[in-house]
């Protein structure tokens, strides 16, 4: 294929600013789709994916575009999370373009993640044109708007499309811009293959699906490749490109294209995101640089509601981390959950569709520990080691001092809520550094934060206290010392080791307290009295008390109809069984994951 | 005639003057007509269950609502006629109806007694008006006063009386006042319940103030208390009777048949059955079941949700029905009807709740078979032991 005719792009915004609504259109205007298969594709999508026994992530979709200039071009639009958490994905995605879509929300302005998302495709070397969403809209403020756009980011914004992606105005435009504003790949078809790996999938029917672009060379079924991080070889099997909410197998794929293949793929972990993909017969000299390798930033335990399910969990796992190698996982055994996992994650978010994805996809039924961060442990005999498991935290004879990680916080805010944020941020130990303005009604504020202070619910304390104004993004600092200690708990005297975690000596009353509350609210009353209590170094700082009930019996059970009692009983088993068994407490699994909502609560 | 098969009928007259607001039982007012269709039908099943059940004897009716004392007693006699037309009765037979204090004068009282019933189950539930006002009910203290002098009057003499503890607004004092007026009269049984909001009623969705656990504990533990000194022992998680522990005399046959899963037959509107292990109800749709039993070919149709117990089911059964009884259940019978111990089955369940003081077991001397019960702790929280014998 023409290389001049092809444009790998992606869309980059702040959440909610209209980005899916305008990959939808494009793909509607496009042509590809009539608007009844549009209608179809986006509501079917599952039905789809089912019916075909495939998976369809909507990375990745291919347009066939006819422009002004009455040449026919071939769109490769290539998805991006929007959220922080997924800084890394935003980045293995924008490997794969040539440029990006700035949408700004012409209500909103630029906000925190905008600015994030713009710097991340600027680092990747992608041209970046913006384009101002829900002009439709009549508190839109679109000069207002493209002049913040030059003045805070720096990108050229005067002839930037005004559209409304929801109502269908102005996407025409954006397409053309998409033509002249994005450089066309610059890939050379001759040479050996050198093609990114950016995603993949696992089908049950095909094996592993693997996303990728073509930088040089081609692509073709039958040949075998080489994934030049593993080493492995597979030969190709089929080779295409993605359609909107499904697959089209072609010949070949060759440089400045972006598609898939699927190959004689035996172990899963050969195929990783960010590898390079070769030719066994001809390798390239050198692997493409990939990504940025992210570390995890949040680990917790993940443990199958019903022990029997661990190699369910442990394949569902293995599964996920294909296209999301941003996830890590290691097993542990916990007291008082049986055979897990330890997994890392970017953000809690991150965690949270984790989490969901398995409970969906996989049909799982999970008990997640709280999340926490890795600590650096310095220890007296003069070695270091990193925690992610408060249970491994050794005897305090034993420490010298402990290091927790630091991020740089930038909070967009309107001024009216900069004292309310403030407020937040020293609550959360943030250091001030400063406060810039950047019109006179909206600031930058920054702080620097322990990494352990926003993962559980900042965002969500950010969000209602600036009643949805703040935006937020943040990068990890490095490493600080700090005054930690373990916050265990005790359910009926016994530790329950899922429940320990770290926090900083001063907030370890409040966290323990608020911790014990909400066990007493989510552990149904026994047969006997079940105190529940905080510690910190074998010392209790807070109690709470579950009363034993005293009353459970049956009504009047009336002219023989059994069938209602044994209803109930069965009911009451069946409550039991989605229970962990603490001891001789029934701990319900919900009571693992309300405490990591602490702040919620009051 | 074989005189090994015991039956014990059930008849459901699903009908009322009024709904009570705690109440979730299948009943409802309705015109003359529907009444009157109503019992056509039901004397129309009870003379074809009698050709089915003919080598069954009946050893207990039971006529429950609704408000079986709401409509016309003539058509009550009839239908007991039309019982004892087609059935086997036993010559002890127990025959119970129940009996709004609002709806029982003297001469439904004097019929019924002539008719063949022997027991007489008064729905008191109180004896202070607030209560009873507070709770939807369409009498007052003073007719229940009069219902029970004419009931003796009329030659009962076997009644229930029916309480309820926990009632909105109801205190410690206001309860046990209307136990002790109850236990004055001395009545051969009373039924001592404990109210429970169930879904779907009004009581429901309404704000009540309802007495705390604490309060609607010592309830029950004075009823219990109060009644021993007086006379009645308890037999049931909420059934007392008079007499001394080992006296039965007064004892409910019909309502003991369903904890021990003796063969029972419900006739009418919803009505629950048990024979030979399998388990059904009659439809619950009255305009259905009037039609369905208009027509030959659709008599089945009154029937559903039947359930062929397994041995598991079986076995569950006997545990959580049989726990009911204060003298619990017969592990030798256990043994005899389900060819294993219960100590097999259920070792870990019967230990774990005897370590914690909630089972006991014990050998019955008369029968020298050891008897698996609830302790006093363990009746009030029966339904957390009971669900640990439904096996996975």
């Amino acid at each position: 294929m023409d290389q001049s005719k092809i444009r790998n792009f992606c869309i980059v915004a702040h959440i909610d600013h209209g980005k899916s609504t305008l990959a939808d259109r494009m793909i509607e205007k496009t042509g590809v789709l009539t608007s009844r298969e549009m209608q179809n594709q986006v509501l079917d999508n599952m039905d789809i994916e089912r019916e075909r026994g495939i998976t369809i992530k909507s990375q990745a979709v291919r347009m066939i575009y006819k422009a002004k200039d009455g040449e026919e071009y071939t769109f490769n639009m290539i998805d991006t999370p929007g959220h922080v958490d997924f800084g890394y994905e935003v980045s293995r995605s924008l490997a794969a373009c040539d440029g990006a879509i700035l949408v700004v929300d012409a209500t909103q302005g630029v906000e925190a993640q905008t600015l994030a998302n713009v710097y991340m495709a600027l680092d990747h070397d992608l041209d970046v044109f913006p384009v101002i969403n829900k002009i439709d809209l009549p508190s839109a403020q679109p000069q207002e708007v493209k002049d913040e756009i030059e003045d805070v980011i720096g990108l050229e914004a005067q002839d930037a499309p005004l559209i409304s992606a929801k109502n269908g105005i102005g996407i025409e435009d954006v397409l053309e811009a998409v033509v002249h504003k994005i450089p066309a790949p610059t890939g050379d078809s001759d040479k050996p293959l050198t093609a990114l790996i950016f995603d993949s999938i696992y089908d049950s029917y095909r094996g592993v699906i693997v996303f990728v672009r073509v930088r040089d060379g081609v692509i073709k079924k039958n040949m075998k490749v080489k994934f030049m991080a593993t080493g492995a070889e597979a030969d190709v099997v089929e080779v295409g490109y993605f359609g909107p909410g499904r697959f089209i197998a072609s010949d070949e794929l060759s440089a400045g294209d972006v598609g898939y293949f699927t190959a004689s793929i035996k172990n899963i972990q050969d195929t990783r995101v960010g590898d390079t993909v070769t030719d066994s017969a001809r390798p390239c000299a050198e692997a493409l640089p990939g990504y940025k390798k992210v570390m995890p930033m949040v680990y917790c335990g993940l443990y199958p509601a019903d022990s029997a399910h661990y190699s369910d969990l442990r394949d569902a796992l293995e599964k996920l981390q294909l296209n999301d190698a941003s996830l890590f996982y290691e097993p542990e055994t916990s007291q008082a959950l049986g055979f897990g996992f330890r997994a890392g994650f970017l953000g809690l978010l991150h965690l949270e569709v984790i989490q969901e994805r398995l409970e969906r996809e996989y049909d799982l039924n999970l008990v997640t520990t709280a999340p926490g961060v890795v600590y650096k442990v310095h220890k007296t005999d003069g070695t270091v080691f990193d925690l992610t498991n408060p249970s491994n935290l050794p005897d305090p004879s034993e420490i010298e001092y402990m290091e927790e990680p630091v991020v740089n916080g930038e909070i967009m805010v309107t001024t009216d809520y900069v004292g309310a944020i403030m407020q937040l941020c020293q609550e959360r130990r943030g250091k001030y550094i400063s406060t810039d303005y950047i019109e006179q009604t909206r600031a930058i504020l920054k702080y620097e934060l322990p990494l352990n202070e926003i993962i559980y619910d900042f965002f969500d304390a950010l969000k209602s206290r600036s009643r949805g104004y703040a935006s937020f993004d943040y990068e990890l600092k490095g490493y600080e010392r700090s005054e930690l200690v373990k916050l265990d708990i005790l359910i009926n005297r016994e530790e329950v080791d899922a429940l320990s975690f770290i926090v900083h000596k001063d907030g370890a009353y409040e966290r323990g307290r608020k911790m014990c509350e909400k066990l007493k609210d989510e552990i149904p009353r026994h047969l006997f009295e079940i105190p529940i209590q905080a510690a910190v170094g074998g010392k209790i700082i807070a109690r709470e008390t579950v009363k034993a009930y005293r009353k459970d019996v049956l009504a009047k059970c009336y002219g023989g109809d059994i069938s209602r009692k044994k209803k109930l009983l069965e009911k009451q088993k069946e409550g039991k069984k989605k229970m962990r068994q603490i001891g001789n407490v029934e701990v319900p699994q919900a009571a693992f994951l309300s405490v990591l909502k602490l702040d919620s609560a009051d | 005639m074989n005189m090994g098969k015991e039956l014990s009928l059930y008849i459901h007259i699903p009908f009322c003057e009024r709904k009570c607001l705690y109440c979730d039982f299948l009943s409802f007012n309705a015109e003359k007509e529907l009444m009157g269709s109503y019992f056509k039908t039901l004397s129309k099943e009870i003379q074809l269950s009698g050709k089915v059940y003919k080598d069954y004897i009946v050893r207990s009716v039971f006529f429950g609502g609704g408000t079986p004392s709401f409509p016309d007693h003539g058509k009550i006699c009839d239908t007991l006629d039309q019982i004892k037309e087609s059935f086997t009765m036993d010559d002890d037979c127990e025959i119970s109806i129940e009996a709004n204090p609002a709806s029982a004068i003297y001469d439904k009282l004097q019929a019924y007694r002539n008719a063949g019933f022997n027991r007489l189950s008064i729905g008191a539930q109180s004896l202070n008006d607030e209560e009873l006002k507070r709770l939807g009910r369409i009498h007052d203290s003073r007719q229940f006063f009069e219902t029970y002098e004419n009931a003796r009057k009329a030659g009962f003499d076997n009644i229930n009386i029916d309480v309820m503890s926990a009632l909105p607004g109801q205190s410690l004092e206001s309860y046990m006042d209307t136990v002790r007026k109850v236990i004055e009269l001395r009545p051969e049984h009373i039924s001592a319940y404990s109210l429970i909001i169930e879904e779907g009623t009004p009581f429901y969705d309404m704000d009540l103030e309802l007495p705390d656990e604490e309060e609607d504990r010592l309830m029950y533990h004075e009823t219990k208390k109060y009644l021993a000194q007086n006379g009645y022992h308890r037999y049931e998680i909420s059934n007392y009777a008079l007499g001394g522990q080992s006296d039965d005399t007064y004892e409910c046959f019909h309502n003991k048949a369903y904890w021990i899963r003796s063969n029972y037959l419900g006739l009418g509107l919803g009505a629950a059955s048990m024979i030979e292990d399998v388990r059904w109800s009659n439809i619950k749709d009255i305009k259905d079941y009037i039609a369905f039993m208009a027509d030959d070919s659709s008599f089945d149709k009154i029937r559903e949700n039947v359930e062929n117990l397994s041995i598991e089911g079986r076995m569950e059964e006997f545990m959580f029905l049989g726990l009911r009884l204060v003298r619990g259940v017969d592990l030798n019978e256990f043994e005899t009807l389900f060819k294993r111990t219960a100590e097999e089955v259920y070792a870990e369940v019967i230990y774990k709740y005897v370590e914690m003081g909630l089972l006991h077991r014990y050998v019955e001397k008369k029968s020298g078979h050891e008897y698996l019960c609830l302790t006093e702790k363990g009746l009030d929280v029966s339904n957390t032991v009971m669900a640990d014998f439904l096996i996975e």
